[in-house]
């Protein structure tokens, strides 16, 4: 039988071979956080009939109409993004008449979004605690459904640092897809994370919930043992699921709209993360407290 | 067991022919009974262009805001957009100090956020009897007050022919209330008035100091109002220089009420009354005591989207939908062979199941939420998945295909059960976290993903298993191995 259990600590290095360039890119670049937590405002228009504005001209209008500086990006199609501090609606107007008058064509505005920045504030502070929230309540609803085992607690813990293993990955690749790209972390991202997280307790809790059967049928049975027996039953189980779960995404990533794409591989990134720490770090994790391994990892060995 | 089986084939194949009803285009309304819906598909702002604002209390810090307060605001502006010709406007109450408006498909966005930061306007104007057909038409009347330069001027306007006093204490005005008499009503479509006809405002809502839901000596409902000093004797003039003339109460534009002058009303107190319910009543004395917005409102947070963007992403995601679909039928097919083949059937009658349910409560559907309804077939996949492998389980220990399917479902239930009450939890937070927003995005996510993964639960349990039943039951899989992929 393979013995999953056995190279624990080769696949918890592994794990974070994955997480410590993230948690870097974190340190260093930060989180590239939209408007929607930052507040400020972004306009997209379209310039057709003419050739779309250099970014510099652009931002030399937003200064001369007193709208502070703001960050232009160029986009296809004679397209351009710009972000800037909170404008109303009777500012964005002025801008794209100014924009029609100065760049000529017709300009069309693809997209306006704006958000002040106590709103960003807040959804900022709401959106950790619906993480916190999310942890906490899954925490309990495991503790309850495992109440039957000995020590339920560690499952439900065994399960939230699987959870914080995909949630730091998808971070980290936020943070180096929003240095290297562009790509930012706004409303969307955070309804993907919060995904990623219902469905990496729920790949966990298909093992734990082997474990818990097993434990019933196989008493005398060591418990490494046993762990790893579970694991293995369910690997056809993990690895179909996450089969159809990325077909899925695959055809929504290629086949969908250009909307949802960076969605899509946030959650296909994650749900990938949430399927290995379900089958390669979470049970095992058990295995660690039920020997209490961290006894040997410093000093003399036993 | 078999013949267990067979009977509960009947409602599963009753309620397939149910969805698929409901799934099928519907343009018209439907009418069961008295009761006529719309079952269509609501498409949410991001699939079909237009604006979103949201709108705060703008209070000094640490003073709360009264519920009642913000569901008047929430009135009064949608009564405002309505006048806008949006064909869905919504506006909603978000949390507890914000009001979300959704205008789909509007082009003006400029215009549009302007009427809905205007201060309301009431106003009592002068009518003929033939004007009564305007109550309710958004925008129907024009007056002359917008017309005059001061605020005052409407008020030296007024008749000057005062009349003694009335001796009663409350004037009354018996009136039509909001429904009107058809007498002539008959006449040219109102459309036509609108453009020329200028109204006279007698008095503005800025005289009005309260209005009460009350009842008249007979016990009628009506609505009691007190003026102010001003008012009482702008409107003491007016009254009695014509009774048994039409008064004329609009809203911002609209004619909400036509009751008839019954006699001179010169105290500052009268009643309104006529043919009113509670309701009808309850929303009068709203609308006359805050003409204008109970609470001041700010704009926090605004987003346009252009109608290309929306129209594309909603081609590209059905497509992708479909092939999603369709790859994930043929894995089932290839992986668990005759299973497999039987869930693909239960998969399908999922879809039509979770389509159907949106149409009906009716989800709004945005991008994110068709996201979620895709994530949500991997769910229901994985629910049959684990069942599956644990009827192979059983049946390699060499047990018969019934009993296979009964403990491949028993001891997959648990898994099943815990995994997705998971998910549901996350779908609660999330649509909390979504509402406090109005984030529709959050919440269509939300909402379609928790609504899909109720959905799987119930076809898997009932669908797949008498599908299962009533194919497999009578097969000896020892003779056919590969029919079950083992």
């Amino acid at each position: 039988m393979l013995n999953i259990v056995g190279k624990r600590y080769w696949f918890f290095g592994l794990s974070l071979l994955l997480i410590v360039p993230g948690i870097a890119a974190l340190a260093i670049w930060g989180l590239p956080l939209a408007i929607d937590f930052t507040g400020g405002s972004l306009l997209e228009v379209r310039f057709e009939g003419a050739q779309a504005p250099a970014p510099a001209q652009v931002v030399d209008l937003y200064m001369e109409l007193g709208y502070g500086e703001p960050l232009v990006q160029s986009a296809a199609q004679a397209e351009i993004i710009a972000r800037s501090r909170t404008l109303d609606e009777s500012e964005r107007a002025e801008l794209v008449r100014e924009m029609q008058s100065r760049f000529g064509g017709t300009v069309t505005v693809l997209r306006f979004e704006s958000v002040g920045p106590a709103v960003g504030a807040e959804v900022t502070r709401r959106a950790a605690g619906a993480v916190g929230l999310a942890a906490l309540g899954i925490l309990a609803y495991i503790t309850y459904a495992f109440r039957s085992v000995p020590g339920a607690y560690r499952y439900g813990l065994a399960a939230i640092v699987a959870m914080l293993h995909d949630v730091a990955v998808v971070l980290g690749v936020a943070a180096i897809l929003g240095h290297f790209f562009g790509w930012e972390v706004d409303a969307l991202f955070l309804t993907a994370l919060l995904t990623i997280i219902g469905f990496s307790v729920h790949d966990t809790i298909v093992v734990f919930d082997r474990i818990r059967e097993n434990q019933r049928l196989h008493r005398r049975l060591q418990y490494e043992l046993l762990v790893n027996h579970s694991i293995v039953q369910t690997l056809d189980r993990s690895i179909n699921t996450q089969l159809t779960v990325m077909l899925t995404l695959l055809a929504l990533l290629l086949f969908g709209g250009v909307t949802t794409r960076r969605f899509v591989t946030i959650l296909l990134i994650g749900i990938l993360s949430g399927t290995y720490s379900s089958i390669f770090n979470a049970a095992q994790l058990l295995v660690v407290w039920h020997n209490r391994e961290w006894r040997h990892w410093f000093g003399r060995r036993a | 067991m078999t013949r267990l089986y067979t009977h509960r084939l009947l409602p599963i194949l009753l309620l397939i022919a149910l969805t698929v009803w409901i799934d099928l285009p519907h343009p018209k309304p439907v009418r069961i009974g008295n009761v006529e819906r719309s079952i269509d598909v609501v498409r949410g702002l991001d699939l079909q262009g237009g604006l979103q604002v949201l709108m705060e209390a703008d209070l000094p810090p640490g003073s709360i805001v009264r519920a009642e307060d913000l569901q008047t605001a929430r009135n009064v502006i949608e009564n405002r957009v309505n006048g806008l010709g949006v064909s869905e406007p919504v506006v909603l109450v978000a949390g507890n100090n914000r009001i979300l408006v959704e205008l789909p498909g509007i082009g003006d966005t400029e215009q549009a956020v302007a009427t809905i930061r205007q201060t309301a306007l009431l106003e009592f104007v002068e009518l003929q009897r033939g004007d009564l057909s305007l109550v309710g038409i958004p925008g129907a009347i024009r007056t002359d007050f917008g017309l005059v330069a001061t605020e005052n001027a409407s008020v030296a306007e007024t008749p000057t022919t005062t009349s003694a006093p009335a001796s009663t204490p409350t004037g009354e005005a018996a009136a039509t209330g909001s429904t009107p008499e058809s007498a002539e009503s008959t006449e040219q479509p109102s459309g036509v008035f609108t453009a020329d006809q200028i109204f006279h405002t007698v008095m503005t809502g800025a005289d009005l100091a309260d209005a009460l839901v009350d009842q008249d000596q007979v016990g009628n409902l009506g609505v009691s109002f007190t003026l102010t000093e001003r008012g009482a004797q702008v409107f003491g003039d007016y009254t009695s220089a014509h009774v048994g003339e039409l008064l004329g109460i609009v809203l911002d534009g609209t004619l909400i009420s036509a009751p008839v002058i019954n006699s001179p009303i010169t105290t500052g107190n009268g009643i309104i009354t006529g043919q009113f319910t509670p309701e009808e009543a309850n929303s009068l004395a709203v609308q006359l005591r805050f003409g204008r917005l109970p609470v001041p409102l700010r704009i926090v947070e605004s987003k346009t989207v252009g109608p290309t963007l929306g129209e594309d992403s909603l081609r590209k995601s059905a497509l992708a939908g479909v092939i999603g679909l369709a790859v994930v039928t043929t894995f089932m097919g290839l992986y668990y062979r005759l299973p497999g083949l039987i869930a693909d059937a239960a998969l399908l009658v999922y879809a039509l199941l979770t389509f159907a349910i949106f149409k009906l409560i009716p989800v709004t559907l945005t991008l994110p939420g068709i996201a979620g309804f895709v994530l949500s077939i991997g769910v229901a996949v994985d629910a049959n998945v684990l069942i599956f492998e644990r009827m192979k389980e059983e049946l390699r220990s060499g047990r018969t295909v019934e009993h296979a399917i009964e403990l491949g479902f028993s001891r997959a239930w648990p898994s099943i059960r815990d995994s997705n009450l998971s998910t549901l939890i996350t779908c609660a937070i999330l649509y909390w976290f979504g509402s406090a927003f109005g984030a529709s995005l959050v919440k269509g996510f939300s909402l379609t993903l928790a609504l899909g993964v109720m959905a799987s639960l119930f076809t898997a349990i009932t669908v797949t298993r008498t599908f299962l039943h009533v194919v497999l039951d009578n097969l000896r899989q020892a003779a056919r191995p590969g029919w079950f992929g083992i």
